[in-house]
């Protein structure tokens, strides 16, 4: 049976950069995966693109591809990453540079266009899935929207010869999915395979979340080398079996505890998950430990997908002001108490307009709330955060103004006073039916 | 006993939705989660967080619960005012529920 095997080189836009590294090196993979935009990063590199027309992609692009490209077109290992965000062209046309740069000028370069969807969005009144409202009701709020594709056009562009591709806005098991079909030739209705597919490309998909990764646990779930973490390496068949393993000697686990809790991650009802290609269903999924970082994935099973492509919009929702400063020693639970007494006094003599308010004590209460928090014991310090949200920049800076004054007008000993105020871009989803999107691959050089 | 001597978990975030896991150690112990951590338990020990509602899924393939409670993330991951946006932590929490031991 053939297989081919699918190293995870990045889970999130900032992750560290050297696994990937050692994927290339000593993985034996035949494609790199790099998953890197998140819920709201489109709508923040459209805004960075709307000021300069070259960027909004990945600002980790250079720094990322630099570190693997002479690599993999080496070895022949295929790269397939989201890192385009809202300029996918720009993003290939940088790759290309770089190639260029490592005396590597014929690499193949593809990039995915028609995820933004903004203009048939505005067409429409499509309602927002999160809360009570719609397009027309966010206005000229409305930043960006993007629709997530599905593994089609990249599996198009590998299949095309592509070396790199690039995509904006994509499901992230996608990613994954597309060197499947590209590689085994599977029917884009062969819901099954597709859903195992997406299995693999979920589990694979937040990189180190399935090698140890925001799983130790001292005690309870112990991971040795944390600090130079593997990441994981799916070996995946023909048939859509999957066996999650990782480079040997590098840090780090991969278990069946580690592959359970990364099935269930962000997944809500396990029969329906929802997908550009396929509804997957988890329900069935077996996992067995077969050899140490082995571990063997089975009984992913899929239906039809749906008629709609889930678009997030990126809108101009708030400005937040925060502040903090801290307490320590005897009585440091009492003074910080105060401290948010006082300020939520003076926020109301002073006439901040906040539509919401927010006081916590970091150390006591500030994760959960003061109900599951009760039991706590009291500290030896604590930090008060009191943040806000507001309809502009002025009003958000004097929530932080007024922690800030505690230092001379509050309780004793406050120390490490710290402010901020940030305009919030928040994201929200629409459904839009599928044939409004046209997805394109790109190549670089074929560019007017 | 605590729940976090039989089982492991994973918190997820979606918008304004955040889905927790709890995972037994040993399968022998699947049954005792799902007698015990209900639906309405986390919802309880959740109170002042989840201001939805909470459905629990059974994977009795894995030995494993899914909890998903709406309106959790204090107005959804990118817009809310809480330090922790993701709800990262709150797997932590729920593995602070007590649970009745079978007497055997």
């Amino acid at each position: 049976m053939r297989t081919i095997r699918i190293g995870s080189g990045a889970g999130y836009s900032g992750d560290r950069i050297e696994p990937a590294v050692e994927l290339a090196e000593k993985g034996d993979i035949d494609y790199l995966v790099f998953e890197c935009l998140g819920e709201r990063t489109v709508a923040l590199a459209q805004q960075a693109r709307l000021k300069n027309p070259d960027t909004g992609h990945d600002p980790l692009l250079e720094e990322r591809m630099s570190a693997v490209l002479p690599l993999c077109a080496k070895k022949g290992i295929k790269i397939i990453t989201n890192m385009g965000a809202a300029n996918p062209v720009a993003a290939a046309r940088k790759t290309a540079e770089i190639a260029r740069a490592h005396g590597l000028p014929s690499l193949k370069i593809a990039a995915i266009v028609g995820d933004d969807v903004l203009d048939a969005c505005k067409q429409g009144d499509l309602p927002v899935l999160e809360f009570p409202g719609s397009m027309k009701q966010l206005g000229n709020r409305i930043v960006s929207a993007n629709a997530y594709l599905g593994a089609e056009p990249m599996a198009e562009a590998l299949s095309a010869g592509a070396d790199v591709v690039i995509t904006g806005r994509a499901s992230d098991p996608a990613l994954f999915l597309a060197p499947m079909i590209h590689a085994f030739g599977w029917a884009m209705d062969d819901w099954n395979l597709l859903g195992k597919g997406t299995v693999a490309g979920h589990l694979l998909e937040c990189a180190g979340q399935i090698t140890g990764g925001y799983f130790a646990d001292p005690g309870y779930k112990d991971v040795a080398g944390l600090a130079r973490l593997g990441f994981p390496i799916g070996e995946v068949g023909e048939d859509g079996s999957l066996v999650v393993t990782k480079v040997s000697g590098s840090g780090g686990a991969v278990t069946a505890q580690t592959c359970k809790e990364q099935l269930l991650y962000e997944v809500h009802d396990p029969k329906r998950y929802l997908q550009p290609d396929v509804t997957a269903d988890f329900s069935e999924v077996e996992i067995e430990e077969i050899a140490p970082d082995r571990v063997r994935i089975t009984g992913g099973r899929g239906t039809a997908r749906t008629d709609t492509l889930k678009v997030s919009v990126g809108y101009v929702d708030s400005f937040i002001g925060e502040g903090q400063i801290s307490y320590a020693g005897p009585g440091a639970l009492a003074r910080g108490r105060l401290a948010l007494d006082i300020v939520r006094e003076r926020l109301k003599l002073t006439g901040v307009a906040a539509s919401e308010l927010r006081f916590d004590l970091i150390g006591v209460d500030s994760l959960h709330g003061p109900q599951v928090s009760a039991q706590a014991n009291e500290p030896y310090e604590v930090r008060v955060r009191v943040s806000g949200r507001t309809e502009n920049m002025r009003e958000a800076i004097r929530i932080g103004n007024e922690v800030e004054t505690l230092y001379t007008n509050g309780p004793a000993g406050g120390g490490g006073a710290w402010k901020s105020a940030r305009e919030v871009v928040a994201v929200a989803s629409v459904l839009l039916p599928r044939e409004q999107a046209a997805p394109q691959v790109r190549f670089v050089g074929a560019e007017p | 006993m605590k729940l976090r001597e039989i089982a492991h978990s994973r918190t997820g975030d979606k918008g304004n939705t955040s889905n927790i896991s709890v995972i037994a150690y040993e399968a022998k112990d699947y049954p005792l989660l799902v007698a015990q951590v209900t639906a309405e338990r986390v919802r309880a020990h959740f109170a002042g967080v989840v201001e939805g509602s909470v459905v629990r899924y059974e994977l009795p393939r894995i030995g494993a619960l899914n909890f998903v409670m709406t309106e959790t993330l204090g107005g959804g991951v990118t817009r809310s005012l809480a330090l922790d946006a993701h709800g990262k932590s709150l797997s932590s929490a729920l593995l602070d529920l007590e649970i009745e031991a079978p007497a055997d």
